[in-house]
């Protein structure tokens, strides 16, 4: 196959067609507004003529010979009977007569002015732009004292009023398209540059249409509907209605017609032509279908996300991709995806045949497409492509040699991007491993849920293939997961191990965890540790002694568990490696999990993305086969408080509502303190704001060191596996304030916040303050309370994706461009600096710790 | 050492330089210089690369946690602090570049000894911008004198001939005058005056400047880490600046157009990053300074501190598709046409409508090679 040269394009210039030029590129006149004859041939002259281009197969296209799809299609065009104003135009035709004399076509400005406003307008120029130059001439023009006058000729000016969308009146007159023609053709190319209209570009004349192109017909294909009728495009429809009326505005004017009817049609052209280049005009209504939808015509083909611009040019589609339910794996590596076998059977890689492994592909073809690993296609060094079917499969193997491509199945370790949207960072499309496994939904290892923001109540993923082998090389070498460990956000990782992973690994590393040798070579087998030599020979193995095999021999680490911050001097508080032993210290968050995940992170630098990976695979199993055999569950007595410390809490929060309402006292007799800056009203609320989740915070304390230290909610929240103390507490002893926006719930009915409270009823309880716990279970009025911020923050949560999406998009269209050049400075894309070094150090965050070099640690690594 | 430090300070940057200082205070000179190698290996590793994308990956790094911020306008930072913007509405407003932001504040530091505490509150209520409102008890309209009589607060009596005389000065076509029972008597100077417009003067004159620093409608004198400060609802650096007890090298703002314009377009630069730092610090979320600062360069590359949107930095592309594929397409093909315009195919954007490879990352490198 002939690599075809690449092609490029060098630049797009922009400019309006003059109508020479029109005529020039049309390839046809339209003159009728008839599309078919009564075979359904395309009539010559119609809107669907074929040297326009050819939409039905087997038809060739008069003008270049192609047949369907292979022709682009060439443009028309129809010679208007009268001129007709462009809407888009409008507004810079208004512009340029209002600072134009009516007579000579002269810019009303006095000649020894005009250099002076000339730098002042190529200033705006630069800075706004040319709408921004258009403003500033104005607003010269109508300071002049000439005003009024031709400065030139003496003429006298009129003030020229747009009544919209396309009327133009002058003096209480309209001046007619031709007059405004006329016009224009008069003024001069040094006043043009003054409004920043590039006169090589175009004449303003042109901005008056006397000629019309008519779009290829390929942009506007018709459908053949079930029934065999055909169905025009809307561009066809609007066409059709401008080459007709077109033509009776010829007729009329031919016949000599009365000016009143010939006004009626000229207004109905330019209502077509005007709707036809935008359908969206605020004063005019807008063409529609027989069934009242509006007709999409060329601005809103282009505009808004669905146009052209946005649906079809930034935004591209593939094939050779799936999408379907994920579930998690643990068993598979941390790199690797699951790939149903039917979705296999469909995806395929090409694959070159060479003299080596013509052998090793025919096996593929023999196999066909049903059989797994079979291949779906052959392509012939000419591009032709060939399905593998039993008829022919026989043929293919005789045919096949070096420079045919085979496109086999998809088989274990082919390179896959893998992606969930929404694909807010660059982790969020990953190169994964693939594993072909029975089963319908696509596997990944649940360590990778969190640079997706996957879960698995029913998410969907999308799974890529690369089809050339650069493609391949790109994704092996720069996405794949290994690749990804250290978010470029903040420098740190982002995969570590979550949930089941740091619960299971907490209990193996705690001090009290012993089994019997065989037990310990069973769970690191089940890990796929093959190599026990490292687990001591003796009858009784420690958790500790278990979690050591997976550590590399020269390894050292020093660390702090989380237990560290609540008692320091705690056996297990420091975490210490030495040689590959796990000396003493808990595996727990802050070692293994995400982000912080010390010991990952450290692993990382020292041996690798390859080893870690491996690594932390081993760690996460061995974490779930932990709790496989340990057993791992909760139940409500794991939230129940002995009776004392139920007591002790009954008290604290009698106590905080008595201070409350102390306050609420002092408050009504006004011998309240009041708050510097604050009124009286805000200091109460305040104070009981304060003191009450003053309480909150204590019977959380309270129940963190009552609560059933051994409970499997506890190990949760010691491992920091899942939840906090405060989820605990809620459950366990009490909820707490609910706020609402900052405040206590103050609203609802007229002074009140329920009709079972008193109005101007100030206590905790009337505004939102739950003293019952989730297990207890809530009152009426505070399972409304609780709704009341549940619905709140359901609503917050629905109104923020939007805006934050917005803000996104915004973000990275303003900051795409942006770039590292050979010199290290940061540039945008025409070359301009943004930063003379990136970063201040053009250290690459993702390449970093936290965005620093460790000086520290390279320090001590030399002691 | 010196010398070594000298040799390294070409190749290391001097933050990494001042580390390493700090690190190695006593080492021996062939230590220090094994260190200094290290951690350049260290660093030479840890480039950012030709070709990378940071611009994405900083938008990325914005964009991303955006999702994960509240949408509360307002909250409460501790008990005794003020109502902030914060969040998501704050950041979008910080990188849209308004004029006008929702919520402004200063944070006035004193010099000593009024940091300890001294007259803070006399000097907060200084500051205060006071208007006519809050001198007045009551205001009485003498319907057929056409004159109006206004009672001032009691506490408030000392300063009315001073008032009357301010007040004298801001009004025109009235006169003010300051009576024996302390009263502030207003007349129409000219006969035409009518009974509406004294009603619409009744109204005008409460909102009259008195005293205080234009702009500033709340202050708050508030204890931060053993010192005394002020902050205020409302800012203007400009006039803060002249009070003899302001220290002003300490005192901020959060209006970085004030800041831009007072200051120039360096500080505004600071300003941003300081702000959009304020936010993901009380958000809890992190993000590195590197891609904060791109975002604020991007914003002040111009001179001036441009928005994040169609108006400002989209608008200063040069490239009028990647223009036209950000908002508003027609109207930017519009004038593209009128002026002429080349879209030389530089960005991105451009690059993908019409699949060719984008000019970064790997589609950077080109191979040049002589045809037979």
């Amino acid at each position: 196959m002939e690599i075809p040269a690449q092609k490029k394009i060098a630049k797009i210039e922009f400019g309006i067609m003059s109508p020479k030029f029109i005529k020039d590129i049309a390839a046809a006149k339209i003159v009728t507004p008839e599309l078919y004859d009564k075979e359904g041939y395309p009539v010559d002259g119609g809107l669907m003529d074929i040297r326009l281009g050819v939409i039905d197969p087997g038809l060739k296209c008069k003008t270049c010979g192609n047949k369907l799809k292979e022709c682009p299609g060439h443009f028309g065009y129809i010679e208007l009977a009268r001129p007709i104003i462009h809407i888009n135009f409008i507004g810079v035709t208004m512009d340029l007569l209002r600072s134009t004399c009516r007579e000579c076509s002269k810019i009303l400005i006095p000649k020894n002015r005009i250099d002076k406003y000339k730098e002042q307008l190529n200033e705006i120029g630069q800075i706004s732009g040319v709408s921004g130059q258009r403003k500033l001439i104005k607003e010269i023009i109508a300071n002049l004292k000439t005003q009024g006058k031709c400065p030139y000729c003496k003429a006298k000016q009129f003030k020229i009023t747009l009544e919209k969308p396309t009327t133009l009146i002058e003096n209480e007159k309209r001046v007619s398209p031709i007059e405004i023609r006329t016009r224009l053709e008069k003024v001069t190319d040094d006043d043009l540059e003054l409004f920043g209209v590039n006169p090589k570009a175009l004449r303003p004349e042109w901005m008056v249409l006397t000629v019309l192109p008519i779009p290829p017909v390929t942009m506007r294909p018709s459908i053949t509907l079930e029934s065999g009728e055909r169905s025009e495009d809307d561009l066809t429809h609007k066409l059709g209605d401008i080459v007709r009326i077109n033509h009776r505005l010829f007729e009329n004017i031919n016949a000599g017609a009365p000016e009143i009817i010939i006004e009626d049609l000229w207004d109905l052209l330019q209502y077509h032509i005007t709707t036809f280049f935008d359908n969206e005009v605020a004063q005019l209504p807008p063409a529609r279908h027989r069934g009242g939808q509006p007709l999409k015509t060329i601005t809103s083909r282009i505009k808004s996300k669905e146009g052209r611009i946005r649906h079809n040019l930034a935004g591209k589609r593939t094939n050779f991709s799936a999408r379907t339910v994920i579930s998690p794996d643990p068993m598979l590596q941390i790199n690797e995806v699951g790939v149903p076998f039917v979705i296999a059977m469909k995806l395929t890689v090409p694959e070159r045949v060479t003299d080596w492994n013509r052998d090793y592909l025919k096996k593929f073809i023999e196999k066909g497409p049903h059989i797994y690993p079979g291949a779906n296609y052959i392509i012939r060094p000419d591009g032709k492509r060939k399905k593998i079917t039993d008829e022919t499969k026989e043929q293919l193997l005789e045919e096949i040699q070096p420079g045919f491509v085979v496109e086999r199945h998809l088989m274990d370790g082919d390179v896959a991007l893998f992606n969930r949207q929404p694909s807010l960072h660059r982790m969020s499309m990953m190169c994964h491993r693939v594993r072909v496994l029975p089963g319908l939904t696509l596997r990944l290892n649940p360590a990778v849920c969190a640079p997706y923001n996957a879960d698995f109540d029913g998410d969907e993923m999308n799974l890529h293939i690369p089809q050339t082998e650069e493609a391949r090389a790109e994704a092996e070498m720069l996405m794949e997961v290994q690749t990804q460990l250290i978010s470029p956000r903040y420098g740190l990782s982002i995969i570590g191990c979550n949930q089941d992973a740091i619960s299971g690994n907490y209990i193996l590393t705690a001090a009290d965890f012993k089994v019997p040798r065989d037990v310990g070579v069973d769970m690191l087998a089940a890990v796929g540790i093959d190599d026990f030599s490292k687990l001591p020979n003796k009858e009784i193995v420690s958790g500790k002694e278990i979690f050591s095999v997976i550590l590399p021999n020269d390894f050292n680490f020093k660390g702090l568990s989380r237990i560290y911050k609540s008692s320091p001097d705690h056996p297990d508080a420091v975490v210490e490696i030495k040689n590959g032993k796990l000396i003493s210290g808990i595996m727990d968050k802050n070692n293994l999990g995400e982000g912080s995940g010390l010991l990952l992170r450290t692993l990382h630098k020292k041996y690798g993305q390859e080893e870690m990976v491996d690594i932390l695979g081993k760690v996460y199993r061995l974490g779930i086969e932990v709790l496989f055999r340990h057993g791992f569950s909760v139940g409500l007595a794991d939230i129940d408080l002995n009776e004392q410390t139920k007591n002790d809490i009954r008290v604290m929060v009698v106590d905080a509502e008595d201070e409350v309402q102390s306050f609420i006292n002092a408050y009504h007799d006004k011998t309240l303190d009041v708050m510097p800056g604050r009124s009286m009203d805000e200091t109460v609320e305040l104070r009981i704001l304060e003191r009450l989740n003053r309480a909150r915070d204590d019977i959380g304390r309270i129940v963190q060191v009552k609560a059933n230290q051994k409970s499997d909610i506890m190990k949760m929240v010691q491992s920091g596996a899942k939840g906090n103390i405060i989820n605990l507490a809620q459950m366990s002893a009490c909820v707490g304030q609910q706020a609402l926006r900052g405040h206590r719930i103050n609203m609802g009915y007229k002074d009140r916040t329920l009709s079972c409270f008193k109005r101007f009823d100030l206590g905790s309880s009337s505004r939102g303050f739950i003293k019952n716990g989730f297990k207890n279970g809530l009152l009426p009025h505070e399972q409304f309370f609780m709704a009341m911020t549940g619905r709140d923050s359901l609503m917050d949560t629905a109104l923020r994706t939007p805006k934050s999406g917005y803000l996104y998009r915004r973000l990275s269209n303003a900051m795409q461009d942006l770039k590292v050049e050979y010199d290290f400075t940061v540039r945008d894309a025409s070359g301009r600096i943004v930063q003379f070094q990136y970063g201040e150090d053009s250290i690459d965050v993702s390449k970093s710790e936290a965005g620093k070099i460790n000086v520290r640690k390279i320090v001590h690594s030399l002691e | 050492m010196d010398e070594l430090y000298e040799e390294y300070e070409e190749k290391l940057p001097l933050s990494i330089i001042e580390e390493v200082k700090k690190y190695t205070e006593g080492l021996g000179k062939m230590k220090l210089k094994k260190v200094l190698e290290e951690v350049y290996k260290e660093y030479r590793s840890s480039l950012a690369e030709p070709g990378e994308s940071v611009g994405i990956v900083s938008a990325e790094s914005i964009g991303e946690p955006g999702t994960q911020m509240t949408l509360n306008t307002f909250h409460f930072a501790g008990v005794s602090e003020m109502n902030v913007t914060t969040g998501l509405p704050r950041l979008i407003e910080i990188l849209d570049g308004r004029k006008e932001i929702s919520t402004k504040m200063m944070e006035i530091r004193l010099k000593s000894p009024h940091n300890k505490g001294k007259d803070i509150k006399e000097l907060a209520k200084q500051i205060k911008e006071t208007t006519f409102k809050e001198f007045i008890k009551s205001i009485d309209i003498d319907m057929v004198e056409l004159t109006m009589t206004i009672t001032l607060n009691d506490d408030k009596r000392e300063s009315a001939a001073r008032i009357a005389k301010d007040l004298d000065k801001a009004v025109k076509g009235f006169s003010f005058r300051f009576d024996k029972e302390e009263r502030i008597i207003v007349k129409g100077s000219s006969k035409e005056e009518s009974l509406g417009s004294l009603y619409r003067l009744k109204e005008k004159i409460k909102g009259i400047y008195i005293s205080g620093i234009k702009g500033i409608t709340q202050v708050l004198p508030v204890k931060r880490d053993e010192e005394f400060i002020i902050m205020t609802a409302g800012t203007n650096i400009k006039d803060i600046a002249r009070l003899d007890f302001v220290d002003l090298e300490k005192t901020m703002t959060n209006d970085i157009f004030e800041i831009e314009k007072n200051f120039g377009i360096e500080a505004a630069r600071q300003a941003i990053i300081n702000e959009i730092l304020k936010v993901t610090r009380t958000q809890g979320i992190e993000i590195d300074v590197r891609h904060i600062m791109l975002v604020a360069d991007t914003m002040c590359m111009s001179g001036h501190v441009l928005g994040i949107n169609r108006y400002g930095i989209v608008k200063e592309k040069p490239s009028v598709l990647a223009r036209a594929s950000f908002e508003t397409p027609i109207k930017n093909i519009m004038d593209a046409s009128m002026t002429g315009e080349a879209d030389f195919l530089n960005s991105i954007i451009e690059n993908v409508m019409i699949n060719q490879p984008i000019p970064t990352g790997t589609g950077l490198p080109v191979l040049i090679m002589k045809g037979k």
